[in-house]
């Protein structure tokens, strides 16, 4: 605890005199540096259209209130592709982590060179945003909903299998000794010790990944990997802003219910 | 094992997950159903699968073969430009949360308050930054300064719901002690608040500009700033080696901020 003496006043101070001034120097450097960031930005941005912006968002409200409701019949063929790109793409990526987190997990890999391959795959795969994922899967298997569920699946693989094969690095070694003194073999030790002590895990994570995957598969179709994007590109580009504010109503409310959904089975699992 | 399974005449099996069988079932069947439904709307075009494999082998060769240097101003221009957007916004994002996140402590505020500042968090929560930023350009026309709104107003969210959580959490046991010696608000909340969640707060920090840089990569593909831009004029035309090479510098700059963000939070907490 440093203290200032000063007059024969002690006074109780926080941090001794060079901390102090490190700490200045350290907020003066970020305080430049954000000048610096926002005189880039300010150089690269057109004004003008910036000043207009409260009249452009009093003519998007003014048009997009009330949403167009009846547009809604159109919209439940979208929703229903989203929804399957979020499920199918969910369970596509489970299907892929789960092996991969087990061979890339230290406790469980049957190799060092297994285990590297396993964690770059998890760390390539997690690299990649799943909208340009989209954008390469459209270039190859054309746009639609196929793109967009791969799409999510190949970004899920590098999240959950990072979170699985973490919960597997943690788990109780004296079940896996237990069961292993009986003689038995790996893939009974796998299924009959480490397999139960994990499940849980992988089980919420997929579910977590699962809602998070229905706010990312309202975007593919952005790009043209199917979905409400589409519906939402389209009605932009046209100007009809009744339809817009028909469709965020929409994905407001099955984001909301998602994570309701999300958040009861990940209850039921704890 | 095998003599036990003949003492007792039946077969050990482990306890299934859900123990209800009427539920388990059910499930199953309802996944099952699911299943059959969805893959049969699924759409599948195998002759355009085909067609696109070809290309594939384009692309992939294209990885082994990036072209970093016929649009190199491109593409450092772009970079620059996202890694601004992430460095701008994560701090502003900050900034604007802190009011934002103390408003949303049920434990500060009263309930008017509270509503107003849950609500923008939920708002800036459900929908993806893609979404706003689309909706910025609109306002704010092409370039960074859109992209730099939608990630500060995707960090307020970030912040503020974290932010108010730990503020929730905190020890009472000290809020009442700088209260008991006649502390104002303003004084409460610096001396017995913040010291309590300023440490976590800083690792927040980092982890959302690792989020931002990722965010700021893709935005350009709306029209939003940055390399994303790039990427998808160089996909359109075609232009498989800059794409190549713009995806690896991308997952370059994502790792690096990943471990060196990872390394200081490691350290600072």
């Amino acid at each position: 605890m440093p203290v200032l003496e000063s007059s024969g006043i002690k006074t109780w101070q926080w941090r001794n005199q060079k901390q102090t001034l490190l700490e200045y120097a350290f907020w003066l450097a970020l305080l430049l540096l954000m000048f610096a960031c926002a005189k880039f930005i300010a150089d690269r941005t057109t004004w003008g259209f910036v000043l207009d912006a409260p009249r452009q968002g009093r003519e998007m409200l003014s048009r997009g209130v009330p949403p167009r409701w009846d547009y809604m019949s159109q919209l439940w063929r979208p929703l229903w592709d989203t929804l399957n790109i979020a499920t199918l793409g969910t369970a596509l990526s489970f299907v892929i982590s789960v092996p991969v987190a087990f061979l890339a997990a230290r406790n469980t890999t049957p190799n060092l060179l297994v285990r590297y391959i396993a964690l770059f795959i998890i760390v390539g795969t997690r690299s990649v945003n799943s909208l340009i994922w989209a954008l390469i899967l459209v270039v190859v298997l054309g746009p639609g909903v196929l793109s967009g569920t791969l799409a999510i699946a190949l970004r899920s693989i590098g999240f959950m299998g990072k979170l699985i094969y973490e919960g597997i690095e943690e788990i109780n070694e004296e079940p896996v000794e237990a069961i292993r003194s009986t003689g038995a073999s790996g893939a009974q030790v796998l299924s009959y010790a480490i397999w139960p002590q994990v499940i849980t895990n992988i089980l919420g994570v997929t579910v977590y990944r699962w809602d998070i995957n229905l706010r990312e598969s309202t975007v593919v179709g952005l790009v043209g990997a199917g979905g409400i994007g589409l519906q939402l590109d389209a009605s932009i580009n046209t100007l009809r802003w009744n339809q817009v504010s028909m469709i965020l109503l929409v994905i407001f409310v099955s984001v909301l219910i998602s994570e309701w959904i999300s958040a009861k089975a990940r209850q039921a699992l704890i | 094992m095998a003599q036990a399974t003949t003492l007792s005449g039946r077969q050990w099996s482990p306890p299934p997950l859900i123990k209800n069988p009427w539920v388990r079932w059910g499930l199953i069947l309802g996944a099952v159903i699911y299943l059959i439904f969805a893959l049969s709307t699924l759409n599948f075009d195998p002759a355009r699968v085909a067609r696109g494999m070809q290309r594939s082998g384009r692309l992939l060769l294209a990885f082994l073969h990036p072209d970093f240097t016929t649009r190199g101003n491109l593409i450092f221009t772009g970079m620059l430009e996202s890694v601004t957007m992430a460095a701008i916004s994560t701090v502003a994002g900050f900034i604007v949360a802190v009011p934002v996140g103390f408003g949303a402590a049920r434990n500060l505020v009263p309930m008017p308050v509270y509503l107003v500042c849950r609500g923008l968090i939920a708002l800036s929560r459900t929908f993806q930054e893609v979404i706003i930023a689309i909706l910025f350009v609109v306002m704010f026309g092409f370039g960074p300064f859109a992209g730099v709104l939608t990630l500060i107003f995707g960090s307020l969210g970030f912040f503020s719901k974290l932010l108010a959580e730990d503020i929730e959490e905190i020890d009472a046991v000290q809020v009442e002690a700088i209260r008991s010696t006649g502390a104002s608000w303003l004084q409460m909340v610096s001396y017995a608040v913040v010291p309590q969640v300023l440490p976590r707060m800083i690792g927040l920090t980092l982890y959302r500009f690792d989020i931002n840089i990722r965010e700021a990569a893709i935005l350009g593909i709306v029209g939003a700033g940055g390399i994303g831009s790039t990427l998808n004029t160089s996909l359109r035309r075609y232009d498989y080696d800059t794409a190549s090479a713009i995806i690896l510098v991308i997952i370059a700059l994502v790792m690096v901020v990943e471990l060196s963000s990872g390394w200081i939070r490691k350290r600072v907490q």
